[in-house]
């Protein structure tokens, strides 16, 4: 047990340090993640003309809080993977005592630590800009919204995972991901919460695990009524399945596995 | 201005050469496509579903913008971010050294070198929305016809932000993702300039010019621009231009090459 401590302090130092390094690449990765207060302007503009259940000021805290929420799940272990593999650098890891991923999932939430200061900074500049959509979330939203942000993380690191071992069997793996990322954008809420989807491709995309990336932390953490239980197990169950059909494929993978250029 | 003109069909037919190595890709492209389409037409149709629409702009019309939008985002994946993209790279590795040393112009060199066949799809269904919302509003070749100046300048533009942004990797080695910035906040051109606030117009016509990108070419199709937005169009696209070849020159004197 102490050992694993041990590890894993030193595996997010390790990528901390890393991570902090390169601080202007990572002010503009929080910057191209701008979409969603984008369409905060016409969603905004469209709420005060139009009939779309939900007032201006709602459409300003969404948005902001889908920014947030996409800040603390940006996964890109794909690509990482994909070179990985095509490079043979896996194969060092490989021979490491600890499973290649926790590099990757080290790597990952050192990151979020080293942008959160940006991001944050980025949301006190929205409310100087924006006072009237400030709000403070309940302990209980808080807690809760921590709870679901997590696992949407898992969720969506997951997911990405296992498109990564295709790269076991072809060099393209991340267009995999490329293709997956279409239905993400125009599902997962970042355009628009799923209040103004007609209903019926709203029922069909509660069954998908895209809403659960944005749509539904986002709307935990501003307060718009969300079916939490539903919502729980929606989570859990996409987890599981990506869960198991990752650890098959890298099981499969590492039989096809050549550690070309090593 | 012959030799360049020859030097770029040389340029172009091995590039595209090389692409087609990778003929799955086109596939690939195509799906993206054809899913971006629909999920970009699904997005727009979000607003109109309910009766809203934006302040003067019929479903149509607004199709007009979303075309040129996709049509620009064709444009940007065929010619500039295979080569644009790869200025960092350049500078980082120290390859720029080569470049420099051709007889012909490195701003040339750089922005030319290479296209990508795979924003072909792009370009297609960017025309055939346009040419659908055309047909359904009457338009005639002389919309189309006025439409093209006002888009030219606003792809010289895009070239010249594009090209400026790489250009500061001189200075900045490790900043590959300064386009993704870029990229991001073009993603505003999807919907006419009414459909923001206020404050969104202004930066978007000011600070970064997306409504001469797109809001404009669609006003001019649909003959409502008025003259001096297309000339200011023209002014900036210009201005840009001449901005950048001054930019490139001046970042120039602050390369010191690396590992070579």
């Amino acid at each position: 047990m102490n050992q694993t401590l041990r590890k894993t302090r030193t595996f997010l130092w390790v990528y901390y340090a890393y991570m902090v390094e390169y601080r202007a690449e990572l002010i503009l990765w929080v910057l191209s993640g701008s979409l969603p207060l984008i369409l905060m302007g016409v969603w905004i503009e469209a709420a005060a003309g139009g009939q779309f259940g939900l007032r201006p000021v709602d459409f300003a805290r969404y948005f902001l809080a889908a920014f947030i929420v996409r800040q603390l799940t940006v996964v890109w272990v794909v690509w990482e993977f994909e070179r990985e593999v095509v490079e043979g650098r896996l194969s060092p890891r490989l021979l490491q005592p600890i499973d290649p991923v926790w590099h990757h999932v080290a790597s990952h939430v050192s990151e979020r630590l080293a942008r959160l200061p940006f991001a944050l900074l980025l949301v006190g500049l929205f409310f100087l800009l924006y006072p009237q959509a400030f709000w403070v979330p309940s302990l209980g939203q808080f807690l809760l919204f921590l709870l679901v942000i997590v696992l949407a993380f898992v969720l969506r690191f997951l997911i990405q995972y296992t498109f990564a071992m295709i790269a076991f069997w072809t060099e393209r793996a991340s267009a995999l991901e490329q293709f997956w990322m279409l239905f993400f954008l125009f599902l997962s809420g970042l355009i628009a919460p799923l209040e103004v989807f007609p209903p019926l491709v709203r029922q069909v995309t509660l069954w998908t695990p895209f809403p659960y990336l944005v749509y539904f932390p986002a709307s935990i953490l501003i307060g718009l009524p969300v079916n939490l239980g539903q919502g729980f197990l929606a989570m859990l169950g996409w987890s599981g399945l990506f869960f198991g059909l990752n650890r098959w494929l890298w099981r499969r993978g590492l039989k096809q596995y050549s550690g070309m250029g090593a | 201005m012959k030799r360049y003109l020859e030097v770029l069909g040389l340029f172009w037919s091995t590039a595209i050469a090389a692409e087609l190595e990778y003929r799955a890709n086109f596939l690939i492209a195509l799906l993206s496509s054809l899913g971006n389409l629909i999920g970009s037409l699904f997005g727009l149709s979000l607003f109109y579903r309910t009766g809203y629409n934006f302040e003067g702009w019929s479903w149509e019309e607004t199709l007009v913008v979303l075309g040129i939008f996709t049509l620009l985002q064709g444009f940007s994946s065929t010619f500039l971010s295979p080569n644009l993209n790869k200025i960092v790279q350049q500078v980082q590795q120290g390859t720029l050294d080569f470049v420099l040393l051709k007889p012909i112009s490195s701003q040339f060199w750089l922005s030319t070198r290479t296209l990508s066949p795979w924003g072909l799809p792009d370009l297609i269904f960017g025309l055939v929305l346009i040419g659908y919302a055309g047909q359904q509003l009457g338009l005639g070749l002389s919309n189309y016809l006025f439409s093209i100046i006002p888009l030219i300048f606003g792809l010289a533009s895009l070239y010249s932000l594009w090209f400026m942004l790489g250009a500061t990797s001189i200075w900045f080695v490790k900043i590959y993702n300064v386009t993704e910035v870029l990229r991001g906040l073009l993603e505003a051109g999807r919907y006419p300039m009414v459909a923001y606030p206020a404050a969104y117009r202004f930066f978007f016509t000011f600070v970064i010019p997306v409504a001469f990108l797109t809001t404009i070419p669609a006003e001019a199709m649909l003959r409502r621009a008025e003259l001096s937005w297309v000339t200011g169009a023209g002014f900036l696209a210009l201005g840009l231009l001449y901005a950048t070849r001054a930019f490139w020159k001046f970042a120039l004197r602050f390369y010191t090459s690396a590992s070579s």
